[in-house]
């Protein structure tokens, strides 16, 4: 009953989006295929920190590496959109596989830390071989570069459809992820690392595959983002693009499957909102923050499950 | 009988305190056996030392006759010893149900649900699956942590003072459950309560200031003067 009831929700979830690019001005259209390539982000930012306990510092690293790693590729070499999206799904699993061997030697603070700092490393990076990477400016992607099967992605009929596409797969797979065996015993290491080990699990193995996992939808959004809207820049490797997955997963609720599209989507639009009212709208971020620590530390879904739909994965 | 766990000169220091002191320990095939002694004489050090949670400075162990002195603690888990905590360790935020299905899982081919239920059903926990296990009372969160280290299936099961915190209708039903995990499962178990070891140890160590003091049959135990003099107070 539980299991019918969980896909039933799901699957209405996509429905809804399916249905909003009719229902919805063009405006809204392109916000929501935003947000759901941003939500890709969150909920594999969500698979580390939410169900593994990883709190990461330097997932804009994963981000980028996607971004380029398929951006990169289409801007020099003239890949199309679908190969440069692989690339980037690639890129990312392997950048997080690399900073995780190191990283997860560390825990709690200094995981912070160290991820922190190789963000900024890969940020730098970016900006040193500004001859290839366009540095600050960054690179508009050529047409070739975004077209999919055909289909030009600067449109927004085939945007839509390709990023709800995206999110749909990585939606289903969260909640796989999450109902699976792995998924246990990742909730399993967030909850009590000592007594997991002495079942039998190897932390450093477990955190390194849930660090992956989160790589590499981390990276598929990076690269996502990059050919949907045609542009490829630093910004998107700095600290904010490290912190906002974290955001939209707070505000959502962090180990929920829904939450971090929820909490992109308010996010969005809380910010949406304030810059129209103001250009200190980071104030705004902030109060919602304060907000959500002091009375639903557990984020919005995380609360609902907490006190009436206890089955919600 | 051959040894299951076969230690030689086990030493652990911490700074100038000699945790461990050159202990020499077998663990039977199919035996009862406890490990006794006065409060910091050891005993979770030593354990800590068979289970892997602690490097030994000195010496060697060997499981089935394999050399597991230098294998991290969850490779022994996987070997098939289980260890369960002293202070009480679940997931205390999880349902008892995942609790032991995160036990089982690690054969991988046990059927999830039943192995689940029948591990339950052997601590008497059956009927508690759905329960969040923080909010079982405190022998009931005894019995799960049992419940989960008998899910492993292991060949040895390490328990460090389970009847902590039992009341005595709990530890009747405990010994029980004990005397029927062997001779499939052996157990090492470090107890306070003299009445439980008497009645379930076909073996009994004796640990003192980290070093071994006496091992040998209930009845040699107590007839031993060492021993009466360093711990039973005799």
């Amino acid at each position: 009953m539980t299991a019918a009831r969980i896909w039933a929700l799901h699957l209405a979830l996509i429905a809804a989006l399916f249905a909003a690019q009719y229902l919805l001005p063009p405006y809204h259209v392109t916000n929501l295929a935003r947000i759901m390539v941003l939500a890709v982000f969150a909920m594999g930012y969500n698979l580390a920190f939410g169900y593994t306990g990883l709190l990461s510092l330097g997932h804009a690293l994963f981000f980028a590496a996607g971004m380029y790693g398929g951006g990169l590729l289409s801007y020099h070499l003239g890949w199309t959109a679908l190969p440069a999206l692989i690339a980037g799904l690639a890129a990312g699993g392997m950048m997080a596989g690399a900073v995780g061997l190191l990283a997860l030697r560390t825990t709690g603070v200094s995981f912070m830390i160290v991820t922190l700092m190789f963000a900024q490393a890969g940020y730098l990076t970016i900006l040193y071989f500004g001859p290839t990477t366009g540095g600050d400016e960054g690179l508009n992607l050529p047409a070739a570069g975004r077209s999919l099967l055909g289909f030009s992605l600067s449109a927004d009929g085939p945007r839509y459809l390709v990023a709800l596409g995206l999110f749909s797969t990585a939606l289903l797979c969260c909640l796989g992820i999450a109902r699976s065996r792995l998924g246990r015993i990742m909730v399993a290491m967030r909850e009590n690392e000592e007594r997991s080990r002495m079942l039998g699990y190897n932390p450093f193995t477990v955190k390194l595959i849930a660090l992956v996992l989160s790589g590499l939808f981390s990276g598929l959004a990076g690269a996502a983002y990059g050919v949907l809207f045609g542009y490829v820049g630093a910004s998107f490797a700095t600290i904010q693009y490290s912190i906002l997955p974290m955001l939209y997963v707070l505000l959502g609720g962090a180990g929920t499957v829904i939450g971090p599209f929820l909490g992109a989507l308010l996010m969005f639009y809380l910010i949406d909102f304030a810059s129209g009212l103001t250009s200190a709208y980071l104030f705004f971020v902030g109060a919602a923050l304060v907000t959500l620590v002091l009375f639903a530390p557990k984020g919005i879904l995380g609360t609902i499950r907490e006190r009436w739909l206890g089955w919600l994965p | 009988m051959a040894a299951l766990i076969e230690a030689r000169g086990l030493t652990l220091h911490f700074g100038g305190l000699r945790a461990v002191d050159g202990v020499d320990f077998d663990l039977r095939a199919g035996e009862i056996h406890a490990l006794i002694g006065p409060n910091g004489a050891g005993k979770t050090t030593l354990v800590g030392l068979l289970s892997g949670r602690r490097r030994p400075d000195q010496g060697t162990i060997r499981f089935a006759g394999e050399d597991i002195t230098r294998l991290p603690a969850h490779a022994r888990v996987r070997l098939g010893i289980a260890y369960t905590f002293q202070i009480t360790s679940i997931f205390p935020r999880l349902t008892v149900f995942d609790n032991v299905a995160l036990a089982v899982q690690m054969q991988n081919h046990a059927p999830l649900k039943e192995s689940v239920h029948a591990a339950l059903e052997r601590v008497g926990l059956s009927g508690f699956d759905r329960q969040i296990a923080g909010t079982l009372a405190y022998g009931h969160q005894r019995l799960l942590e049992v419940a989960m280290g008998l899910a492993l299936g292991p060949r040895v099961l390490i328990l460090d003072e389970p009847t902590q915190g039992l009341a005595a209708g709990e530890i009747e039903g405990f010994k029980a459950l004990v005397q029927s995990l062997v001779p499939v499962a052996s157990i090492l178990l470090i107890e306070h309560n003299m009445d439980v070891v008497m009645d379930l140890a076909t073996r009994i160590t004796v640990l003192n200031f980290g070093k071994v003091l006496a091992t040998g049959t209930p009845a040699a135990i107590r007839a031993d003067k060492a021993v009466q003099e360093a711990y039973l107070g005799a």
